[in-house]
């Protein structure tokens, strides 16, 4: 036999149930050699809405964590590999997280768990890189005036309207921010999403993107009234908040160390932009918001006006959930943070 | 007949049986919203049977079945916008069903009524019309009253019966209808440019309303089967536990 006493045994209870033949109890303990019996669990997951029995795990080990018990259940379940599988106490309750560990939660030794297939999945960056890539490329596809856009005669034509050149730079500058914030900046609470956000998101970026392209680049698009002042005023705005959201990104990584997903109070930092935490809970969405609306006055084009005002709108709920669980996590929440608006929302 | 009859209502004044009536009670309507709602029902009721009235007379009276539609405009444009209302009645509580869903069901019929056939005035003797506004006229009949009954507890089983039944003819016949007139009013649209904003103005915006046409025929695709199976789906969960209490009786 292979295992000798007193060792700790390795996270896999199955495995090392199937290399040795000893009988539980008595000398197997845990790191340094108590003499405590190890209990292990039996774990039952159902079905939650149907009840219906759907795995048996016998010998799990009582510090085994949620996320182990999901690649048990993978095993015995190829389909529902496990960034799909909801795991919950109660039929009706709250997933349970993936850190958590058998042994800490409200169960018996025979622990019965319930399950709900949340569908197919997708990981957050995969989603992240295709919606942000589609309107980078599509609005270069308009600004070049590729010739099935505007027709054969205005087909690779150039813009009189230096405000048009200048619109091309933001908007692609914007894009690619967001694409290496994606890849180099961002830490995700969630891996993956519902396979379905992808269609309604890409739907929503990409035709956004087109449907305000089509204008700016149209080889009838007017100037803004105000001229130059409007257009440069409008560009410090735009560049500013997007310095702003850039420097707000980055404080709230530095917040979250690598591999984690705890979650902290943000707070300003030496860097003036991120002041704005005084006041807001969410500056990035606010400085998100600002750069659209720079944007918008210096295209002086409604439909990115629509485009920033359907934003501000998801933004602003999103910005509410986000306050509204501060509030719930923290006591000492600031008390002067509204969500989004200062002062305001 | 009557026999299914007097055992569905028996059923019902036990309160266990008709599941919708069940349903609506679980919220808890005070007595002024029941009264409200059963008021609407039967005004609405009595609306689309003068609009089903209007038509059988026009149509005897002029011996054809052709441009009936002027004849019943008026009180069709009325009770059908009055169908805003039930957005109401979700929002605030008193009816249980999703505002979303109400709201795109509403908003569909009040588009086609008003974005389309009052504003193209050259599909109005289109017999498309007469297609969707027959099925609507004859859905809107059951379904009002099907609630009528439903929140006095009386809830007849041929009621019940049609408003789930109906359907698998009346839908596809009021869609047809529906599609073939907003198609025949697309060349005018175009022609006209109704409702459009061209290029160039000062807030660099363009509406096509030929576009949006188009694009509303295409939202047929999916969203029609989703309905039309969400209704079957109904009907089974309906009409089987019905049948199965009149095997009991």
């Amino acid at each position: 036999d292979d295992w000798p006493s007193g060792e700790r045994a390795p996270p896999r209870a199955v495995t090392w149930l199937a290399r040795s033949r000893r009988p539980l109890g008595g000398r197997f303990g845990g790191v340094g050699g108590t003499s405590g019996v190890m209990k292990h669990y039996e774990v039952e997951i159902l079905d939650a809405r149907t009840k219906q029995k759907l795995s048996f795990l016998d010998k799990v080990e009582p510090n085994a964590t949620i996320g182990e018990i999901k690649v048990m259940f993978h095993k015995n379940h190829a389909q529902w590999y496990p960034a799909r599988q909801s795991i919950r106490l109660d039929p009706k309750g709250k997933s349970l997280r993936d850190e958590e560990i058998l042994q800490n939660l409200p169960v018996g030794t025979t622990a019965t768990l319930y399950f709900r297939d949340l569908g197919a999945q997708i990981g957050w960056v995969t989603v992240f890189l295709t919606e942000y890539a589609g309107p980078l490329l599509i609005y270069l596809l308009f600004y070049f005036r590729l010739p099935f856009i505007y027709g054969p005669k205005y087909a690779f034509t150039s813009s009189p309207h230096s405000v048009v050149h200048l619109a091309a730079a933001c908007h692609s500058f914007h894009y690619i921010k967001r694409l290496l914030e994606t890849l180099f900046v961002h830490r995700f609470s969630h891996g993956t999403m519902p396979l379905r956000n992808i269609f309604k998101n890409c739907t929503y970026y990409w035709g956004f993107a087109a449907w305000l392209a089509y204008h700016i680049n149209h080889p009838l698009y007017t100037p803004p009234a105000y001229g130059d002042k409007q257009v440069k005023i409008a560009f410090a705005i735009f560049l500013l908040c997007q310095i702003g959201n850039f420097s707000i990104h980055v404080a709230l990584r530095n917040l979250r160390p690598a591999g984690s997903k705890t979650r902290r109070i943000p707070f300003p930092t030496k860097n003036p932009f991120t002041w704005l935490f005084l006041v807001v809970s969410c500056p990035n969405y606010t400085y998100e918001v600002g750069s659209w609306i720079g944007f918008t006055i210096m295209t002086q084009c409604l439909p990115v006006g629509m485009f920033t005002l359907v934003g501000f709108i998801q933004m602003a709920i999103w910005a509410n959930s986000k306050h509204r669980s501060y509030l719930k996590d923290f006591r000492d929440y600031p008390p002067l943070r509204t969500p989004i608006v200062p002062f305001i929302l | 007949m009557a026999a299914g009859a007097a055992a569905a209502a028996a059923a019902s004044e036990h309160k266990r049986g008709a599941s919708d009536a069940a349903a609506r009670r679980r919220r808890g309507p005070g007595p002024i919203a029941t009264t409200y709602m059963v008021v609407y029902n039967v005004v609405m009721t009595a609306g689309w049977m003068v609009i089903a009235v209007g038509l059988i007379r026009a149509g005897l009276a002029r011996g054809t079945y052709h441009g009936l539609y002027y004849s019943i405009e008026k009180p069709l444009k009325f009770f059908q916008t009055g169908a805003l209302l039930e957005i109401l009645h979700c929002a605030v509580g008193i009816v249980p069903s999703s505002v979303v869903l109400t709201g795109f069901q509403v908003m569909s019929r009040v588009f086609l009524t008003w974005a389309v056939t009052h504003s193209v005035k050259q599909v109005q003797s289109e017999d498309s019309v007469l297609l969707f506004v027959a099925a609507w006229t004859l859905t809107e009949i059951v379904r009002y009253s099907f609630y009528t009954f439903s929140l006095l507890n009386h809830l007849p089983y041929p009621i019940k019966w049609a408003r789930y039944s109906l359907f698998i003819g009346l839908y596809p016949m009021g869609v047809t209808g529906e599609l073939l007139t907003i198609y025949a009013a697309l060349p005018h649209v175009r022609r006209t440019g109704l409702y459009s904003v061209t290029l160039p103005n000062k807030y660099n915006v363009s509406f096509d309303y030929y576009t949006v046409l188009i694009m509303v025929m295409i939202s047929y695709i999916p969203l029609f089967p989703q309905l039309y199976f969400h209704m079957l789906r109904q009907r089974r969960k309906v009409l089987g536990t019905a049948e199965q209490s009149k095997k009991i009786e």
